[in-house]
This record gives C-alpha cells, sequence and structure tokens, in this order.
C-alpha cells in the first residue's frame, strides 16, 4: 500500500515523514521522528504513558492515527526545555523526587502541562483529575502531585 | 446495613537478600586518566536508585565528590557478577563489593601520591573534594587528578580494585531445622484505619502510619521516596492487585489496565512516613535493605483493620469487596 505523506510541527520544528496507512502518532515520533520521550505502555489508551500535546489539547499518541495529524502543532516532553534550562514542571518533579524509574514522567508531565496551561492555580483536587488518566507503579502518586502543585506556585511567583 | 471503621496494625521483620545457596555479588573499581571513578557492576538499576547510591558507597570509600563516580551497570553478560536486584539485596550486597572494591583502589591511589609527595602512603588522607594531603601538614597535597594523571603516564599503575561479597550458604542444623537465612533485618510496623461498607464490601483506607527501621539511611530523600511508593503499592495488594482472581482457575485474570487495578492519584490514604535508623553491622555504611519490605506491612494491617471492621478473617488477597460479602454472609449463617 502507498505511503501516506504526513506534515506537522513538533516542539516548533516542521517534521514531514511518510508513514505506513494505521501508523500511530506515538510509532511515528519514536521509530521514524526519534522523539522517545512518549513512551508506549499499554498501546491502548488505558496508562497515559504516551501522552502528547496536539493543538494545545492532551492526546494519546498511541491512539492517535499520525495521518490525521496533518498541519497540527504537537509538544512532546522532550520538547520542554529551552536552551538546557528545565521546564517549571520538570525541575519540579526533579526536585519533589517525583520520578522513579521514570516510565511514566514524561505522560505525567505532558498532563500536568495541559492543566496548568488552563487552569494556573489548580487545587490539589484539580491536579489529582488531570493525572487521574495516568498510571505510575513506583512513587504512590502523592510526589508527582506535590511536583504539579510546587511547579504551579513557582509559575505564579514569576508572573507575579 | 452500615459504613464501619476499623483500625489494625502489624509488625514485620524482614531479612535482607536470601540464602539459597550462598548470594554473592562483585564489584570492580578503577580510575579514568583524569582521576574520575568508574564502578562497574551487574546489579540493575530499575528505577530505585541503585546508581546513585553506589556512587554515594564509593566515593565516600576513596574520599572523592559523588559527581566524580560514573556507575555502569550496563551489561550482565561482561559485567562482574551479580545475583541480581531482587530480595531487597542491592544496596547491601553490591554495596559491600563496592565498598571493598574502593578500599583497594584507594590503596593504590595513596601509594601513587605517595611517591608523588616523597611521604608514607600512610600519612596521607583526603579531603573528599579531591585532594590527597599530608595529615597534619595539609598544605602539601596533590589533587587526585594529577595522582591520576602520574598513575596512567608515569608510574605505570593501575588505580583500581576488586570488590567480592558473599553471604555464604547456611545449611539447616540436621536436627532442629534452624538455620541462618540472612544475616540483616530490617524492620517495619503499619497501623492502618480503614471503612468497611458492609451492604457493597467495599473497603477505603483512610490512613496508613508506618514506622520503618531500615539501618542507616544513606540517601534519606531516595529512602523516602521508596517508602511513600511502597506504602501505597502495599495498600494495592491488599486491596487491588491480582492476575487471577479465582486462582487456580484462570478465568477473569485482568488482561490490561482496565481490568488489573491499583488505586489510582484519587484513592490516596493519607500516609505518613517515619524512618528509624538503627545501622546494621554488616551493612555497607550501615545500610540495610528496605526496598521490597516497604510494601508488606500494610497487607495484614489492612486484613486486621478490616476484622476490627466488620468481624471476618480475610485470608486471600486482594480483599475484594466479593470476598468481604461472601464472608459476611457465611458470618450471618453461622
Amino acid at each position: 500500500m502507498a505511503k501516506v505523506p504526513v506534515q506537522f510541527t513538533l516542539n516548533g520544528s516542521e517534521k514531514a515523514e511518510f508513514v505506513d496507512s494505521g501508523t500511530t502518532l506515538l510509532h511515528a515520533l519514536r521509530d521514524k521522528i526519534g522523539d522517545t520521550s512518549p513512551k508506549g505502555g499499554c498501546h491502548q489508551g488505558t496508562c497515559g504513558a504516551c501522552s502528547v500535546i496536539i493543538d494545545g489539547e492532551l492526546r494519546l499518541s498511541c491512539l492517535t492515527l499520525a495521518e490525521t495529524c496533518n498541519g497540527v502543532a504537537i509538544t512532546t516532553t522532550a520538547g520542554l526545555s529551552e536552551a538546557g534550562v528545565l521546564h517549571p514542571l520538570q525541575r519540579a518533579f526533579l526536585e519533589a523526587f517525583a520520578t522513579q524509574c521514570g516510565f511514566c514522567t514524561p505522560g505525567m508531565i505532558m498532563a500536568a502541562k495541559v492543566l496548568l496551561d488552563h487552569t494556573p492555580n489548580p487545587s490539589r483536587d484539580e491536579v489529582v483529575e488531570a493525572l487521574s488518566g495516568n498510571i505510575c507503579r513506583c512513587t504512590g502518586y502523592e510526589p508527582i502531585i506535590q511536583a504539579v502543585l510546587t511547579a504551579a506556585r513557582s509559575n505564579s511567583q514569576n508572573a507575579a | 446495613m452500615a459504613i464501619r471503621r476499623g483500625r489494625g496494625v502489624a509488625a514485620i521483620n524482614y531479612p535482607t537478600g536470601m540464602n539459597l545457596g550462598g548470594d554473592p555479588t562483585q564489584a570492580l573499581v578503577h580510575s579514568t586518566p583524569t582521576g574520575n571513578f568508574m564502578v562497574t557492576l551487574s546489579s540493575v538499576d530499575l528505577g530505585q536508585g541503585m546508581k546513585q547510591i553506589m556512587a554515594q558507597i564509593c566515593a565516600e570509600t576513596i574520599g572523592v565528590p559523588t559527581d566524580r563516580v560514573v556507575v555502569d551497570t550496563a551489561d550482565t553478560d561482561t559485567g562482574p557478577h551479580c545475583m541480581g536486584t531482587f530480595a531487597s539485596r542491592g544496596t547491601h550486597r553490591a554495596g559491600n563489593a563496592v565498598i571493598q572494591a574502593a578500599r583497594e583502589a584507594r590503596q593504590v591511589m595513596l601509594e601513587v601520591a605517595a611517591e608523588e609527595l616523597e611521604v608514607n602512603a600512610s600519612d596521607l588522607e583526603t579531603d573528599g573534594q579531591g585532594n590527597i594531603l599530608v595529615k597534619g601538614a595539609p598544605q602539601k597535597s596533590i589533587s587526585i587528578f594529577d595522582v591520576a594523571l602520574s598513575a596512567h603516564f608515569k608510574r605505570g599503575r593501575s588505580i583500581s580494585g576488586r570488590g567480592m561479597f558473599l553471604i555464604p550458604r547456611s545449611y539447616p542444623e540436621k536436627e532442629t531445622g534452624a538455620m541462618k537465612p540472612s544475616t540483616c533485618y530490617a524492620h517495619a510496623c503499619t497501623v492502618a484505619e480503614v471503612e468497611v461498607d458492609d451492604e457493597t464490601g467495599e473497603v477505603t483506607v483512610l490512613t496508613v502510619k508506618n514506622v520503618f527501621e531500615i539501618g542507616r539511611a544513606l540517601n534519606p530523600k531516595m529512602v523516602e521516596q521508596q517508602l511513600v511508593g511502597g506504602s501505597w503499592m502495599g495498600i494495592s495488594h491488599a486491596l487491588y492487585e491480582t492476575t487471577e482472581p479465582y486462582y487456580p482457575n484462570r478465568d477473569h485474570g485482568g488482561t490490561d489496565f482496565n481490568q488489573y487495578l491499583m488505586p489510582g492519584p484519587g484513592d490516596l490514604a493519607e500516609t505518613e512516613i517515619i524512618v528509624l535508623e538503627r545501622p546494621s553491622a554488616d551493612g555497607p555504611y550501615g545500610a540495610k535493605g528496605p526496598g521490597e519490605m516497604c510494601a508488606n506491612p500494610q497487607i495484614p494491617a489492612v486484613a486486621n483493620a478490616v476484622f476490627d471492621a466488620v468481624g471476618v478473617r480475610i485470608d486471600t488477597l486482594p480483599i475484594t469487596p466479593e470476598r468481604i460479602l461472601r464472608a459476611l454472609k457465611a458470618q450471618a449463617a453461622n
């Protein structure tokens, strides 16, 4: 079958690929483009490890077909740091010891980023709700919740 | 029909590592030409922080900052032998092996420094910042960077060491069956408070208060991280997780994360962690193995709390609503 051309913006730079029809965005990002920050956990939309941001919305890249992504802007965790300076969420995860094996971390950070983009000063319940589609095996979630709350506070201090 | 509250307590005694025919781990340490130190292991870091702890142990023993140590755990085919990262044995077994290897490397390092400074190696000490000083005369010193360069390019010495730690096999006494399955025990105690709905069988864990006695905490923040996550996992084992809910019947086993249940971020119990440090006699810098132990005491504590709440003993895990309702029914029938 003929390959399908796909063009989108990934973390601010233009990407163009030919993919097989039916290729997931997760596969295209990891194995075609080489951005391995989205992780393939369950490949069926239940673990959240593959989460990316498409045009500002949190999406599961394992359930998104690459060919539907023409013209969109995609953000992954690999695109968050600027010139070697970590994003406030990345710094907060680091300082709160919110990561152990690290496999869920990029998806958690994506979910948290979309939350903070829409709700800069979330309540604890809002953080819990935002992370509820992401599974973590190691941390018991509490350090992750605290990291997101800390990042929100540091954002609002910078804005003030 | 009501929501009933109960409280349960459990205490555990947890062996570090295992003893099924001897429990060895080896380590190699060598310096680079610029005085950084490589630790080579087959022990795997799967997120528990093995590399960080081994770097700390090596740095402490040699007398350099931790960031001067690189830990390579890349390949179990080519690295020095390790039984594996399981049974909470990593820090204890590999840590002891790293200490032995690092001591040997430190001795060579001091011998080379002694030749450069024209003093006895026994008169030298490290400052922990990357320098070797003459005891009592710290103005006479040499950097470990220069010592490594000298060893590599002038003196023809390898600043390296071999480490081996073995807990030998313990055979049971024929008469009594007594044996020594472990040399080092960690301890924990948990108090859990639950609510049980005796109509639906649903259990809500309200609070979990844990005390862990783990030897010396070599990295207190990482210990806390492990214990917080472990406490959550203990509750998950107690109430949620199973691959075979009707074992030995294989039906109805979960096939994905929609069916293999774990508590999510919205199901967290109020969790308290207290760490007691009683350094172990044979652990690296007094450490024990807190790893798996941290997910153990919550399970009997929750089972006891369920008994306290509704008066039924559930002795099969996980303690599901179905099992509670069946037990309540059996209790009512008696």
